[in-house]
């Protein structure tokens, strides 16, 4: 099949999305990093049933569990929003929804993950 | 107008309605769907860690939902849509890296994500209402 594309652009591989393999490849890696992420998340989750505020917070502000813990926010948030992204861009139609469904949902995951964050270190360190 | 500028009625996909529902099609949705709700519920449990960072009174405000029949129910759910979107999504990464395409492997894979998100969603609700 004949390629339609110019030299320069079929060597700069961006595609028609000029994004090129970046969300494709972004959402494998953490969905990669997320495996091993959510079967401790869900365990713990499931051990710490019915904890109360001290033990909840004695387990949260442990160093180990709070970088865990940061590290599934960022990456399980970014691995949801992209996607939702695609979700967004499959069922809305018209262009100004789409984009401000897009911005929307990125904007509620940045602010809901900073102040988990937020939330973690105080515990951490006592704030 | 032109002809050039009249909409254009072209035929649409199938819809899914007129198919029978299959194992692979099933778990496809499946795996959107629960994309969605682990996302809406990431915000849930995000809020967990707010609560316990704000005072005793609102952490203990936060456990008494969670223990309720309501709540229960969300964090058990949300459960199985974790353990159902990781073993679909390791079938998916496997697709990824060329593997499982034939017909019989597809179908094999699938049942075996059933089989492993049901097994670790019970053992997870027995462990955890034990807990409670």
């Amino acid at each position: 099949m004949s390629d339609l594309r110019s030299p320069l652009a079929r060597a700069r591989g961006h595609g028609s999305a000029r994004d090129g393999l970046h969300h494709w490849w972004a959402q494998r890696l953490t969905a990669i990093a997320l495996i091993p992420l959510v079967v401790w998340f869900a365990i713990s989750l499931v051990m710490l049933s019915g904890a109360d505020y001290d033990i909840a917070r004695a387990w949260i502000g442990s160093p180990l569990v709070m970088v865990l813990l940061i590290l599934t926010i960022c990456v399980g948030l970014h691995h949801g929003q992209l996607g939702l992204q695609v979700v967004i861009e499959d069922y809305i139609h018209g262009d100004g929804w789409k984009l401000a469904l897009i911005v929307a949902m990125r904007f509620i995951a940045v602010i809901f993950g900073l102040a988990a964050i937020v939330a973690i270190l105080r515990i951490g360190f006592g704030g | 107008m032109s002809v050039a500028n009249r909409p254009v009625h072209r035929p649409l996909s199938p819809h899914l309605q007129v198919y029978r529902p299959q194992l692979t099609s099933v778990l496809s949705i499946l795996h959107r769907a629960t994309g969605i709700a682990l996302s809406v519920g990431a915000l849930y449990l995000a809020t967990w860690v707010i609560y316990a960072a704000a005072s005793p009174e609102a952490y203990s405000l936060f456990q008494s939902f969670n223990t309720s029949i309501v709540g229960r129910i969300v964090l058990g759910g949300w459960l199985f849509c974790a353990f159902y979107h990781l073993s679909n999504g390791i079938r998916h990464l496997f697709w990824d890296a060329g593997y499982g395409f034939e017909l019989k492997d597809a179908y094999r894979s699938g049942w075996i994500v059933v089989a492993v998100s049901l097994i670790a969603t019970a053992a997870s609700w027995v462990v955890g209402l034990r807990l409670l």
